[in-house]
């Protein structure tokens, strides 16, 4: 993404064929991906090309924020209806202002991209990995345990701080970030607002607690982990399907 | 008994008459609500017939739409109410206005398509709905809160109103594992110590009570309530999978009027005599 502080000099409201062509060229990485041949196809090209880049972040090459908001929304719809559970997690650079005003802000592209490429290699190719804001990131984790929350987070933030960033060929940079997670509420629709909000939370609480270091929102109580439904099921279904009942509890313990 | 809606015994001629003279219900009736983790379980024809069974069987029954206007009462007893618990609440009506008789001869108190602005639980709906309870119990032996599915604030408020609570879930995974997610969040919120259980679309005569006594060890297993006693669960009853059901719900009729002498109507008859035995007094 280095070359991609071109993509900021363009003036989206004056936005010329050729500027777009020159764009989509540039991010797909050649020229041979847009067939200039047969004019729909071409256009369609463009189009697509167009607003793959209007989803990414240009420094970091991760989701944007307006490409993030749409994800969480159609998680929350999916974890409405399916019950599922999903994870939100939030990112934090610490100290980043300190790396802005001590190397300069070419240095702070530096570690955004550096942590960004970490991150990147912790989540999984369903996860969204987007750039919130400034330094911070958001993940959201769809079909997410909740019993691997913290491990996942844990991770993450594990990953970063074992992967120390070079700013220039003599200065190398230790960096650290905060961690806030919440789950998404089951059976109950939510907003992109309140989920974010409550893993904001988590973000300041892990903030507040010294920094480097995971909060997760503890899971309210209509959780039902993995290994209560393998106990629930486990005896009354069969892998046929609607397996043979267990003998009626002779202690009566359901009366 | 010859079908579900012969009279019991004891009450042979007492008409299900709503002038009756207050006995037990000089306190205020006995309000159970009717709930499921899991939507589409059969909860509301639940609700509804069992209020036919228990007001055949002399008891004075109100049956409130607690899903605020998410609920489908109208539709399973085919009712056109021209004012409804919205009326009542935006001050339009009045709330004895808005009570109306079902087929089944019980009462009913339907939302309407309004309360859905209502879904968010603030102190005034609450109060409002508390107001709508207390003024209605004194004229009923018992209320059935026919809630909403799931458990969301309005879910488990209109429960919390309620003294008993009863889960309807079908055998299949999805419900049983919604029906203890709901149990577990009643009795940890709740502190319910116990839950009634009643198994709809059954198979087998013993299912409904395999399944909750597997429940009931998942739940000591992972939920112990402030009093170290856990949450005890009392079946209920079954109701048998059975084609009539389709057929009743198709024709927007209650079972016990479409066919009272299927094996589903006797299961519903027997569970109105289980709940009245062990939840209120019999009717003279």
């Amino acid at each position: 993404m280095s070359d991609s502080a071109a993509s900021h000099l363009v003036d989206l409201r004056d936005l010329r064929l050729d500027i777009a062509h020159a764009l989509v060229a540039q991010a797909a990485g050649s020229e041979a991906s847009l067939q200039r041949e047969a004019p729909s196809r071409y256009l369609q090209g463009l189009i697509d090309g167009l607003c793959e880049l209007s989803l990414k972040d240009p420094l970091t090459g991760l989701a944007n924020r307006r490409h993030f908001r749409a994800v969480l929304e159609r998680e929350i719809d999916r974890v409405t209806r399916s019950g599922e559970a999903a994870l939100l997690l939030m990112l934090d650079i610490d100290h980043f202002k300190a790396v802005n005003d001590t190397h300069g802000h070419l240095a702070g592209d530096v570690v955004l991209q550096s942590v960004a490429r970490t991150l990147s290699a912790c989540v999984r190719p369903m996860d969204t990995l987007a750039r919130y804001g400034g330094e911070e990131f958001a993940v959201v984790l769809p079909a997410c345990q909740a019993a691997f929350g913290k491990v996942v987070a844990e991770r993450i933030r594990r990953a970063v701080a074992n992967t120390p960033v070079r700013i220039s060929p003599s200065v190398e940079l230790n960096v650290t970030v905060s961690v806030g997670g919440a789950f998404a509420l089951q059976w109950i629709r939510s907003t992109t607002l309140l989920w974010t909000d409550r893993a904001d939370h988590q973000l300041y609480q892990a903030k507040s607690s010294g920094r480097n270091r995971v909060s997760i929102e503890e899971q309210p109580d209509s959780t039902v982990s993995a290994e209560e439904k393998s106990l629930l099921f486990g005896p009354l279904y069969t892998p046929s399907g609607w397996g043979d009942l267990p003998p009626l509890d002779p202690t009566g313990s359901a009366n | 008994m010859s079908d579900a809606l012969s009279p019991p015994p004891t009450s042979s001629d007492a008409p299900p008459s709503p002038g009756r003279p207050p006995g037990a219900a000089a306190t205020g009736a006995r309000i159970i609500a009717i709930t499921s983790g899991k939507g589409g379980v059969g909860k509301t024809f639940v609700s509804a017939n069992l209020a036919a069974a228990l007001t055949r069987r002399g008891q004075r029954v109100l049956v409130l739409d607690a899903d605020l206007g998410l609920a489908n009462l109208d539709v399973v007893l085919n009712l056109h109410p021209k004012i409804t618990l919205h009326d009542v609440f935006t001050g339009k009506a009045l709330l004895e206005d808005a009570v109306i008789q079902a087929p089944g001869g019980f009462s009913v108190l339907l939302a309407g398509s309004g309360m859905v602005e209502y879904s968010r639980l603030t102190p005034e709906v609450r109060n409002q709905f508390l107001n709508v309870i207390q003024a209605l119990a004194p004229n009923y032996d018992v209320i059935l809160l026919d809630t909403g599915a799931g458990i969301s604030d309005v879910v488990l408020f209109s429960i919390s109103l309620a003294s008993e609570v009863l889960i309807v879930a079908t055998p299949e995974p999805t419900s049983l594992t919604d029906a203890y997610a709901a149990i577990k969040v009643l009795a940890m919120q709740q502190k319910r110590q116990h839950v009634r259980m009643v198994i709809n679309q059954a198979a087998r005569p013993g299912d409904g009570r395999a399944i909750t006594s597997q429940l009931q060890q998942v739940l000591d297993r992972f939920v112990s309530t402030e009093t170290g006693r856990g949450v005890r669960l009392i079946h209920m009853g079954d109701i048998p999978a059975d084609p009539s059901v389709r057929d009743a719900v198709m024709r927007r009729q209650l079972l016990l009027l479409n066919t009272p002498g299927c094996p589903a109507s006797l299961a519903i008859a027997q569970l109105a005599n289980k709940i009245e035995t062990t939840l209120l007094v019999p009717a003279p």
